[in-house]
């Protein structure tokens, strides 16, 4: 059954929750990756594992609502709470089958940056990586996660925090970046994926959104699924009443949803 | 069993917590804030800012706040760190100011290449090798992370130095007075830290008989060999939570966040929460709220003997 009314975030959880597997372990991080993971394994993903560079390793949701990923139900019940020596070895050797990442820019290669922006008014600070380059450089994938704001889509990102494919082709080979690379992005009006060549390209939209309202958002040409895969761009599914149920139960306020 | 009789007691290392932070010199590098958003010392930042203990250099893989407060209270040169600001709110504002009046200095690092720096302090090589970095600008702007080709597989592999920072402040449940320290839950780089340092100053709850410490002794994390002084300071990792002990005070973070966007109101917030407590008593008074565990989990037992 479809739930007749949410959130753009709330949508944006529940298409992140799709892309953790079954048997998957996941690099979850903060905010809306984290209630993904929760939902994913409370439906679809009950052997999925989740990993945090605090140290924290879950195998189902925490038992209250979390700020940050070392909020004390975090902890409570976490199969181990470790290093993040231990967390980042893993992801280092392979073991991490997707990594979650945000960004204040992606361009067109699914770089991310989250360390500075230009404004007319100067330089703007933001704060920094945190793992996410490690994510981006050693995740076997990454999902993308960010609000749909012209802004941020870029030709090329202004400080390049999170590597996606550089400047596209065989980009990562030649960096000797060992990771998989951008394989989704996740906005609140589209999903979009990634060509051979690294570019990004709209593959669905979300219910009531227009390919004609997007693709002005971009300061290059937006290639469509269409051309890259020959299937007709599709309608993100909206989350079920079970997923909503999960996400409200998860973020009783809304204080990341709403 | 052998019946042991000890003629002398090694040195307790006991001291308040306004005598520790003065032994911490201006001028020095100061890793602190280390398992993330939990156990961030900050009882012993607030003390650093009363006693004006200024041109740090602060070390840390994110900063949950206590990087903020202390580059408000202008005590900061640099910043080496993966990520600075207020993980409930976004920015730290103080942080943020500071670096686009150019007053800063920031050395940007990964989670990774932090705790690689660490390790490599605490093993005591001068660096470590990493798969990470290569490709990203933290790597390109940095001179001191470098690429080589692994002299094995040929690969081209990115190198991370050694830091070793002059002092690694943490905050643990409970520590003897000789230094030897338990904690649980996510450590973060803590333990690497506290190693890598020439000093490390210990804040603990509570500080128990060296049996207790003992009695389970795969949960010492820290030991007294690493150790420079160890303070007993109940709730000095507020706001932030600590394993088995209180909460995070998540409504602090955002009311900080309200209260800190121009240096006239940080400094306000400065006067009333640091520098108008005398100490942490005083502080956790005027906090007044309930951040207690209601629902404790406690371990299946663990037995230890011969």
């Amino acid at each position: 059954m479809v739930s007749e009314s949410y959130t753009d975030r709330e949508l944006m959880v529940a298409a992140a929750a799709r892309e953790i597997d079954d048997g998957d372990t996941a690099f979850v991080g903060m905010r809306l990756p984290l209630i993904a993971f929760q939902v994913a394994v409370s439906t679809h993903a009950s052997n999925a594992l989740s990993v945090f560079e605090s140290g924290v390793m879950r195998d189902e949701p925490a038992s209250d609502f979390l700020h940050t990923m070392c909020d004390l139900p975090n902890l409570d019940g976490a199969l181990s709470t470790t290093s993040m020596m231990d967390i980042m070895s893993r992801l280092q050797r392979g073991d991490i089958d997707v990594g979650f990442l945000g960004g204040a820019e992606i361009d067109r290669y699914g770089n991310l940056n989250t360390t500075r922006v230009s404004s007319d008014s100067g330089e703007i600070r933001l704060p920094g990586s945190g793992g996410a380059c490690d994510i981006a450089c050693l995740s076997q994938r990454t999902v993308i996660l960010m609000p749909h704001e012209p802004r941020r889509f870029v030709e090329a990102v202004t400080y390049n925090t999170s590597p996606g494919y550089g400047d596209g082709g065989n980009w990562r080979d030649r960096e000797s970046v060992p990771g998989g690379g951008p394989d989704t992005l996740v906005t609140t009006k589209a999903t979009f994926g990634f060509d051979d060549r690294g570019e990004m390209y709209v593959d669905s939209l979300h219910p009531g959104v227009e390919l004609a309202e997007i693709t002005e958002d971009f300061p290059w040409t937006l290639k469509t699924t269409a051309e890259v895969t020959g299937d007709t761009i599709s309608r993100t599914d909206p989350p079920s009443t079970t997923v909503l149920e999960l996400i409200r139960k998860f973020d009783p306020d809304g204080f990341w949803t709403r | 069993m052998i019946d042991l009789v000890l003629v002398s007691m090694p040195d307790s290392k006991v001291t308040d917590l306004e005598a520790a932070v003065k032994r911490i010199d201006s001028g020095s590098s100061i890793a602190m804030g280390l398992a993330l958003e939990h156990a961030i010392p900050f009882a012993a930042g607030h003390e650093l800012i009363r006693q004006g203990t200024d041109d740090l250099t602060l070390i840390g893989p994110i900063s949950d706040l206590l990087f903020d407060q202390l580059v408000a209270a202008d005590l900061v040169d640099s910043v080496r760190a993966a990520w600075v600001g207020n993980v409930s709110a976004g920015t730290g504002y103080n942080f943020r100011r500071a670096v686009e009046a150019g007053d800063l200095t920031v050395e940007n690092h990964s989670n990774f290449s932090i705790a690689l720096s660490l390790k490599a302090g605490a093993m005591g090589v001068p660096y470590l090798p990493t798969r990470s970095l290569l490709g990203s600008d933290i790597f390109e702007e940095n001179d001191q992370l470098k690429a080589t080709e692994d002299p094995y597989s040929g690969d081209r592999i990115a190198l991370v130095p050694a830091i070793r920072p002059d002092w690694t402040v943490v905050h643990v449940q409970r520590a003897s007075p000789y230094g030897d320290a338990h904690f649980w839950g996510n450590s973060g780089v803590m333990i690497e830290a506290a190693n890598a340092a020439d000093h490390t100053l210990v804040i603990a709850e509570d500080i128990v008989e060296p049996e207790v410490i003992k009695s389970d002794p795969s949960r010492t994390v820290i030991t007294r060999d690493s150790v420079t002084a160890v303070t007993e300071v109940p709730c000095g990792a507020h706001p932030s939570p600590l394993a088995g002990r209180y909460n995070r005070d998540n409504d602090y973070y955002l009311d900080y966040a309200k209260r800190t966007s121009s240096q006239e109101e940080a400094a306000s917030w400065l006067d009333e929460w640091v520098h108008g407590v005398s100490d942490r008593a005083e502080y956790m008074e005027k906090i007044d709220r309930d951040l207690g565990i209601s629902d404790p989990t406690v371990a299946a037992e663990v037995e230890y003997g011969q």
